[in-house]
């Protein structure tokens, strides 16, 4: 019970990634109209269109006519996540996050976090230059570019439709995660990743820092598939984790053994650094 | 010097994510069209469909749960398929394979109505008078192998034309003499295109080993007449070259002076 309780994040974010995956499949199997589509487009409760804002984008770039149902997805997104959910779609919704947090995962037990074939600290902006680039070639090619490669689209279709040999790209990801890049491909390659921190980089749910009760540890910094948003914050100052790439996945709260994190809502009105309104 | 790394960090970074997106995008331009797949009714012109199709599969999905379910040797059959890596198809989109799986012509297009980015639209599947009907869906056209259809052998099949949803206007069966043997008559399954859905049952009827009716894209298949050929003793055709231009377009050394001083003046021919 306590384990469950250590773990409520973890074993939540696993139970709405895979509802959401298992209620694509139904929709295509059983005819179950509650969410229907893949997380390029779905509509939800066969009513309200959600689009992926990305994708969307890209459709803008190649010279697509926008449909209204589009529009209206992609805004039913963006205040969602702008205002809410900040990147928490990486860590909540997306199934590729289950691959890459298994990568994450044999590299803790196999005590290889740190061997990495390419410098992290050199491409840690590459995500938004690649953001940017697939927008351009988009243009060029007449067609949302990177929605061919996707391994989110791979993975939800494979899910709901047919896999194909997408599971080669899918254990390609698995492989460059464990082995070449840790936290590789969401954490320095995926531009619809690199969308969401721009879009939620405001968002009212942050993790808060409590300075006195830190002992630095350095569990969370361990555990952080960003850790770059936790180390200005970490054992420095009582303050929100604002660093626009942080999941929101509550790793971090989990592996605290001294209560000095949890999940709370910014306020802009009061000013930051105020004592928040704690939501666990 | 603070300036100079930073400016060597974007630098170099722009140049790995030009590189990398390269890569993708010379891949997606090449995976972005294979003209021979099958689009459900009502699909834009290719290009446009590759553009606007957001790969969400509900199409697919209404497909699957529609009402009409057909059931052909104890198997109940799928129609669309959103192509999957393996799939000889732009990634995600969907496509039907007539012979194994033709569009069933549900009355009610669920498929065309499912899509939320008008890649499947009511506009390209209506006819002149803009009424919207799967009548005038333009999914492809049959097209006949004179060389395997048994029907030109001398055999009376007509399957093509039994399983046509437009029977006696997308098929019609042609009799004609059986000049081989002097005494038989051939029945000639003809296509009409103009009311051919590209639907494909008469492709999965088709008796053959390999079928001798294949639906083909219209894009690929048909050609287009200029308007400087009539259709022979058609009055209604005439109507057609109406506002034709008569000058001609093609342009040489010869074609600057008229024919007649080109025929008297002699034309040399290097």
């Amino acid at each position: 019970m306590n384990k469950i309780k250590k773990y409520r994040f973890l074993i939540l974010r696993r139970i709405t990634q895979v509802s959401i995956l298992f209620l694509y499949f139904a929709a295509n199997a059983y005819g179950w109209k509650i969410l229907i589509g893949n997380l390029s487009f779905s509509k939800l409760f066969n009513k309200i269109p959600l689009t992926d804002p990305y994708a969307f984008l890209q459709m803008l770039f190649a010279g697509a006519v926008i449909s209204s149902d589009l529009i209206a997805g992609v805004i039913i997104i963006l205040l969602f996540y702008a205002i809410i959910g900040g990147r928490a779609y990486c860590s909540w919704v997306c199934p590729v996050n289950l691959i890459t947090d298994f990568a994450a995962w044999i590299r803790r037990i196999t005590h290889h976090e740190r061997d990495n074939l390419i410098s992290a600290m050199k491409i840690r902006r590459f995500r938004y230059a690649f953001m940017i680039v697939m927008l351009i070639f988009s243009a060029i090619i007449g067609a949302a570019a990177f929605e061919f490669i996707s391994p989110i689209g791979i993975f939800t279709r494979g899910v709901a439709f047919t896999f194909g040999f997408g599971w080669v790209w899918l254990l390609t990801i698995f492989i460059f995660d464990a082995f070449v890049l840790k936290n590789g491909w969401c954490g320095h390659i995926c531009p619809v990743g690199a969308m969401y921190s721009l879009v939620g980089s405001k968002s009212l749910i942050r993790v808060y820092h409590t300075k006195e009760n830190c002992t630095n540890c350095g569990n969370c910094l361990t555990i952080c598939p960003e850790s770059q948003v936790l180390a200005p914050v970490i054992n420095k100052k009582s303050d929100f984790i604002t660093g626009i790439e942080c999941t929101e996945c509550g790793r971090c709260i989990e592996v605290c053994e001294d209560n000095a994190l949890k999940f709370s809502l910014r306020n802009y009105i009061k000013g930051e650094t105020n004592e928040k309104i704690s939501t666990h | 010097m603070e300036r100079r790394d930073f400016l060597k960090g974007v630098i170099q970074l722009s140049a790995a994510a030009t590189a990398a997106g390269a890569v993708v995008a010379g891949f997606a331009e090449e995976n972005k069209k294979n003209p021979l797949m099958l689009r459900p009714p009502g699909a834009l012109p290719e290009e446009e469909f590759i553009k606007t199709c957001i790969r969400c599969g509900l199409c697919v999905e209404a497909c699957k749960n529609r009402e009409n379910k057909m059931v052909l040797n104890g198997k109940e059959i799928d129609t669309l398929f959103l192509a999957a890596p393996k799939d000889d198809a732009p990634i995600g989109t969907p496509f039907f394979i007539a012979r194994t799986g033709p569009c069933f012509m549900c009355g009610d297009i669920p498929c065309m109505y499912a899509c939320p980015t008008g890649a499947l639209t009511p506009k390209e599947c209506q006819n002149d008078k803009g009424k919207v009907a799967i009548d005038y869906a333009k999914m492809g056209v049959a097209v006949i192998d004179p060389s395997s259809c048994i029907a030109f052998w001398g055999l009376q099949c007509t399957a093509c034309y039994r399983a046509c949803p437009e029977m006696d206007k997308a098929i019609t069966i042609e009799w004609k003499q059986n000049k081989r043997t002097g005494e038989h008559a051939y029945r000639i399954p003809i296509v009409h295109e103009d009311y051919c859905t590209g639907c494909g049952m008469c492709e999965e009827a088709c008796v053959t080993e390999k079928a001798a009716i294949k639906i083909f894209p219209r894009e690929v298949f048909l050609g287009k007449v200029s308007d400087r050929y009539v259709k022979g003793w058609s009055k209604k055709d005439q109507q057609r070259v109406k506002n034709a231009s008569t000058k001609t377009t093609t342009k040489t050394p010869w074609s600057e002076k008229n024919p007649l001083n080109n025929l008297n003046e002699g034309v040399s021919w290097q």
